[in-house]
């Protein structure tokens, strides 16, 4: 186990120069004078601005020079500042939301998080619920049509999904609108007697004792997960469904259910526990894709978190902003990814011991 | 006592052995990769699923019967009828600069003017011609991207296995890091950096879904020569001395290739979907340029109307769900057939 995870652990530090290579690369493909907005925010206009600026920040430097640079940053000689430097958090300026890249998304991502938290259970639990159900009524039924029901799940893009519903629940039914929250709610919250203890919106209300706004925000998270569950759900019915057959087939469940254990004990007493962990790893992956931030979700329902960000930055070509967010995507994931090797290696046995 | 003859029509080995006729076609595919085929022929599901498949690829080729351009030159630009806003209701007479009638229409409906047969979306754009020029970029997009991704995926799996150690090292350490990232983000990114370079075309979307795209098939080439590879025949090849790369082209690669090539045809319809997410996004072709994402992302402004204005994502939607549900069901259907463990029950 320890061989194990110090091993995993090794493989960290290569992945993360792997990612920061990868962005860095695609960082060439700007102007010179561009990747000043990595170091500093401004608008260049005379020649000798632009080519002071050149030999400040050394953007026409060979590349490897340029890649310490942009990874440790360069101190102005006058104030004595750090300007630019990934490693300590400064991802440069982001010009289409006029501030620094690192707030932007210090800003977006509670959102992102508070969106993950109330989408887990209905993406996984109701997702597992499915597939042991449709396992259990093997060729049945039932199992037809959640067959049928997983196969248009997986053909409908989130974007057309995701209209869909905002056609029927928004603007036919009036039920719940898109966004982050109500105007009146938004008032609410910016004033100064709501304290933001987590930043994570749903959390905050409640601690503050506002259970109108906690209702309000989450009537603007239903359509989002809704969505995004119905979009996960096909995937984790598949897999829940492929295990549990699988297992229902092992002698282990033959024995139970001879000596005469009721058959619901047998799927979920005997059954269902050893099936979980294909399901575990798929679940801990959905996990790390809602933080994040799901992009196309977002921007359907206009739901201000990293990626919404992220797109809306892409689609104005700010390219430094969304490299920023791919910085902060790849941290993520690593770890996250991570985690969750680990995590399985202390579920699985197997795993632990070879 | 019979004895069993080993080059005559034997009566007996027949019932015993349960001999069947081996064709040409199965001889040249050989066994498993003609079982995958069959299973695929079999199963309802991939039936209806290459029935779909058919009809887009027909609307794709009578597009411009189906809907003739303004501009002979520049089909996929769709015709708009003025440049109010508003959408239109489907049905509504084509009133500013109508495109040329098809020569179906009078027979059909007895009419001699042409109408917005699925109405219009944001800035008077026909949906009717976004979504039958779309099927044209639907296909051309998806084609040449997958076979692009197969390309690189092949010459990359194909070194990493055959020479092994060292190289294969580096190069599977490579997949690794470009799969971190979420595709659409990755994608999203890289289409993003290359559109100001290569300009609003379809290129820069197609070059980032090519750049991100190509690893899942490096991986399942890779995994299917190792095997290749140790056969006898490859040893047969080596010892009487034949080049390195004769024997990885000419020996190991059209043995090693046919599951990557199934699983590559119907990554269209993933490619499809990924094309039309990036330019629903805003990233990639021009305004006004027929393509699905395109059609669907001039709902995005009219969110609080689409009670009236459904047709602006009811038609472009559905064309898009049945395409890619079509490519899924044929791909459910192979799946099964590949699944070793369901061997010998499709």
């Amino acid at each position: 186990m320890t061989t194990y995870i110090i091993r995993r652990l090794m493989l960290v530090p290569f992945l993360l120069f792997g990612v920061s290579i990868l962005i860095f690369g695609m960082l060439q493909f700007l102007d010179p004078i561009e990747r000043a907005s990595l170091y500093i925010r401004g608008d260049f206009k005379s020649e000798n601005q632009i080519s002071a600026v050149l030999k400040k920040y050394c953007l026409e430097c060979p590349i490897y020079k340029q890649y310490t640079n942009w990874l440790i940053g360069t101190i102005d000689s006058v104030s004595g500042e750090r300007e630019g430097g990934i490693l300590f958090g400064n991802f440069g300026w982001s010009k289409t939301t006029s501030q620094p890249v690192a707030q932007l998304i210090a800003r977006r991502f509670p959102n992102t998080l508070d969106l993950t938290i109330w989408a887990i259970g209905p993406v996984i639990l109701v997702g597992i619920w499915l597939g042991v159900l449709a396992a259990v009524h093997h060729n049945g039924f039932l199992d037809q049509a959640l067959r049928v029901f997983s196969i248009i799940g997986t053909s409908f893009p989130t974007f057309v999904f995701g209209l869909l519903v905002l056609m029927l629940f928004y603007a036919n039914l009036q039920w719940f609108p898109p966004g982050r929250l109500t105007d009146a709610y938004t008032q609410v919250v910016g004033s100064s007697q709501f304290h933001h203890y987590t930043s994570l919106l749903t959390i905050d209300a409640l601690l503050n004792g506002r259970f109108d706004v906690f209702l309000d925000a989450l009537r603007h998270m239903f359509l989002p997960i809704l969505t995004l569950s119905y979009i996960s759900w096909a995937t984790f019915l598949r897999v829940t469904r492929g295990s549990m057959l699988e297992t229902l087939r092992q002698e282990y469940v033959t024995t139970a259910r001879a000596k005469g254990l009721p058959e619901r004990d047998v799927i979920y007493k005997h059954a269902r526990p050893n099936a979980m962990l294909p399901v575990v790893t798929l679940a801990g992956f959905s996990v790390v894709g809602l933080m994040g931030g799901v992009i196309i979700t977002e921007t359907v329902f206009d739901y201000p978190g990293i990626g919404a960000a992220a797109a809306a930055a892409s689609a104005q070509l700010d390219v430094i902003t969304v490299l920023g967010f791919a910085l902060f995507n790849g941290l993520i994931l690593i770890l996250a990814n991570l985690v969750v090797d680990i995590l399985y290696a202390v579920v699985d046995p197997r795993v632990r011991l070879s | 006592m019979s004895v069993i003859n080993p080059t005559g029509n034997n009566e007996m080995l027949g019932e015993a052995v349960a001999m069947r006729k081996i064709g040409r076609f199965e001889r040249f595919l050989g066994p498993d990769n003609y079982r995958v085929l069959q299973g695929l022929l079999k199963t309802p599901a991939s039936v209806a699923g290459s029935v779909l498949i058919l009809l887009f690829v027909i609307v794709a080729l009578a597009a411009p019967v189906l809907a003739p351009p303004v501009n002979v030159n520049d089909p996929y630009q769709i015709p708009r009828d003025g440049f109010k806003a508003k959408p239109q209701p489907p049905g509504t007479e084509w009133r500013v600069r109508p495109p040329p009638l098809p020569f179906w229409w009078k027979a059909v409906t007895g009419k001699d003017k042409w109408i917005h047969l699925l109405g219009t979306s944001q800035g008077q754009y026909d949906i009717y011609y976004g979504i039958i020029w779309g099927t044209r970029t639907a296909f051309k997009t998806g084609l040449t991207v997958v076979i692009a991704t197969v390309l690189l995926g092949v010459v990359v799996g194909a070194i990493s296995a055959y020479y092994g150690g060292f190289t294969d090292n580096i190069l599977m350490r490579i997949v690794d890091i470009l799969l971190i990232l979420p595709s659409l983000m990755a994608t999203l990114i890289l289409a993003a950096v290359l559109t100001p370079v290569l300009g609003k075309t379809t290129l820069p979307a197609m070059i980032a879904l090519i750049a991100f795209g190509w690893m899942g098939y490096a991986r399942i080439i890779r995994g299917d020569i190792l095997s290749v590879k140790e056969r006898d025949y490859v040893l047969a090849a080596r010892v009487i001395g034949v080049q390195d790369s004769r024997i990885l082209f000419r020996h190991i690669i059209p043995n090693a290739i046919f599951p990557t090539l199934v699983l590559a045809s119907l990554g269209i319809g993933d490619v499809v979907l990924s094309f039309a997410a990036l330019s629903f996004l805003g990233i990639g072709t021009g305004l006004g340029y027929a393509d699905w994402g395109q059609v669907l992302s001039f709902a995005r402004n009219w969110i609080t109307s689409l009670n009236s204005y459904w047709y602006i994502i009811v038609w472009p939607g559905i064309t898009l769900v049945l395409f890619v549900m079509g490519w899924n069901l044929v791909g459910d259907a192979l799946r099964d057939v590949l699944d070793p463990r369901l061997r010998g029950k499709v």
